[in-house]
């Protein structure tokens, strides 16, 4: 009796950490989301010669949490010809889907253990499950509104997250070739080792998977654009075509939620981009001043710079024709990344590299 | 695990639940939204398993792609609905005859080999102790069954060939755009320098075609 309510106290204890973990996780997200959104906002205005949100609060910092009051105190409308049940479903499942990615993110890994809520052994794989989880909630949102832009915005969609998923797969399995492990934090860690190491530096930039893998690098980076619906693919909500897509049915906190989601979604790439190819929480020198700062100090700043390099395409890069993003996606990045994962395989069986 | 056992039985119990909704649902996106439910236990029951590598394929392939794909068809079906039902009562008497030698042959199959013992012998399989499950898969996948993982490959090139066969046509009324046709453009043969004398329209007698 004793052995099981002590059993029963272990339960609950493991069961509170990890409920507390993951509020402290979800907290600090979505604080940095806001002023991730903030930056977004000011890049975009910055580059087009205007100033941005500089109202509420010292330089508009304050901007995403007014629109969050914004969003919460409006009246939701729901169509009248609307799927009532999916209609409300569909933001909730982008917003969830998105958040639940971070379970398996590991944010940094020292003396008191690995900074991740779960320590999948397939971390890497269900990171690739849930994001592919997304479409579903711009799917559902666009066939519950009832209404012709957005279901044509959800096809679009349906088909493009489709797509750039193979092209992303491919891209994630040369990663894993160099490495030998589908677990997130051994993938950071196989990056301490590189080309740099091997002609005598200390652990550097070099190390890292972008020098080695450059190329898919940088389909990496045009895919996940692409996964995420940001600008230069942004065809799902393309206001010059479809209104605002998905979207256009939705008011209030339902399109806040939609909103939240794809953001989220969109750090969870540069996260994912950090951990693939930037080395994660290892310092870009491992000398002394720089290797003293905490890991996550690393981490978060590459989350940012990538995050700062999604805006800078927002502002640059003119819209895709559709037949032009399938072309890429399917002509271009199919077979390019196809090619990779042969020559990047047999560049490590040859030189007997592989782990 | 008393923990184990409650999880098991709330992904049993919701799999089923949403099997049965998938069938009785009347609107086929729920039913599709259902089935997309269906995936989602079963992979969770993987993962009770330990066979954590199939739960996330399970998801990865059928969630993220085959559901999708059905979804993506089921939403652009013009579905008269009081048709769909009108049909229902014809056929019902068909699908209870399935179904029910279906369950008939099930219940020979179980009271044959002895429901009790045997289903509780039939676990899953021990994975070997110092490799992870993906690494134990791995291991037996590419060495003992090399030649069917490859025939299986064959055999959905195959099939994935003989779909675009089936479905590809070349409509020559479409006009295409071509990236290196529109690159390699020179203004030797885009432009024409035309003289027009006076109280004359310059075009050429016979317009040629459009470069």
């Amino acid at each position: 009796m004793s052995d099981w309510t002590a059993n029963i106290w272990e339960y609950a204890l493991w069961l509170a950490a990890t409920v507390g973990l993951s509020l402290a996780l979800l907290v600090g997200l979505l604080i940095i989301i806001a002023f991730l959104l903030l930056m977004d906002r000011k890049v975009w205005a910055a580059v087009q010669l205007r100033r941005g949100p500089n109202v509420v609060g010292p330089f508009g910092l304050l901007q995403s949490f007014a629109d969050l009051l914004k969003f919460v105190l409006k009246e939701p409308v729901i169509p009248a010809g609307a799927d009532k049940g999916v209609f409300l479903l569909a933001p909730l499942v982008t917003a969830v889907c998105a958040l639940a990615a971070w379970a398996v993110i590991p944010l940094d890994e020292n003396s008191w253990g690995r900074w991740v809520i779960s320590d999948l052994n397939v971390g890497i794989l269900y990171l690739l499950a849930i994001s592919s989880l997304g479409v579903y909630g711009v799917i559902m949102g666009g066939w519950a509104s009832n209404s012709k832009y957005p279901f044509m915005g959800a096809l679009r969609s349906a088909a493009q997250m489709v797509s750039y998923e193979v092209s992303i797969g491919l891209v994630i399995i040369t990663v894993l070739l160099c490495v030998g492990s589908l677990n997130m934090t051994a993938i950071v860690d196989a990056q301490r080792l590189g080309p740099g190491t091997m002609v005598g530096l200390p652990g550097s930039i070099f190390d890292w998977h972008w020098f080695a893998l450059f190329p898919m690098f940088v389909v990496f980076f045009i895919s996940a654009l692409a996964e995420t619906n940001r600008p230069p693919f942004d065809l799902v909500e393309a206001e010059s075509e479809l209104v605002a897509g998905f979207m256009v049915e939705y008011a209030s906190t339902p399109y806040l939620l939609f909103m939240l989601g794809e953001y989220v979604a969109i750090v969870t790439m540069c996260a994912l981009s950090a951990i693939l190819f930037l080395g994660g929480w290892l310092p870009p020198l491992d000398i002394w001043p720089l290797n003293a700062v905490p890991g996550i100090v690393w981490f978060l700043l590459k989350v940012v710079f990538m995050f700062f390099m999604f805006a800078m395409v927002k502002a640059m890069v003119p819209r895709y024709r559709y037949d032009q993003l399938m072309r890429l996606g399917w002509k271009v990045f199919l077979p390019l990344s196809l090619i990779a994962v042969v020559v990047v395989a047999g560049f490590l069986h040859a030189f007997d590299l592989a782990p | 695990m008393a923990l184990t056992a409650v999880f098991f039985y709330l992904f049993a119990t919701l799999a089923v639940a949403s099997a049965a909704m998938v069938i009785v649902a009347k609107n086929p996106v729920h039913a599709v939204l259902f089935l997309i439910l269906v995936f989602f236990n079963a992979a969770g029951l993987f993962v009770l398993l330990n066979a954590e590598f199939l739960a996330m394929l399970l998801v990865i392939v059928y969630v993220g792609a085959v559901a999708v794909l059905f979804l993506f068809v089921v939403m652009m079906l013009d579905v008269d609905f009081a048709e769909l039902r009108a049909g229902f009562i014809k056929n019902a008497p068909i699908g209870v005859i399935v179904g029910g030698v279906v369950l008939a042959e099930l219940i020979a199959l179980f009271v044959a080999r002895g429901a009790g013992p045997v289903t509780t012998a039939v676990k899953g399989s021990p994975v070997p102790s110092g490799v992870s499950n993906t690494e134990a898969l791995g291991l037996i996948i590419y060495t003992k069954y090399v030649f069917f993982f490859q025939a299986a490959g064959l055999i959905l090139l195959v099939a994935m060939i003989g779909a675009i066969v089936l479905t590809l046509q070349h409509r020559k009324a479409v006009r295409r755009q071509s990236i290196p046709v529109q690159v390699a453009r020179t203004p030797a043969n885009a432009m024409a320098v035309v003289k027009v004398a006076p109280g004359e329209t310059g075009m050429p007698a016979e317009p040629k075609g459009q470069g």
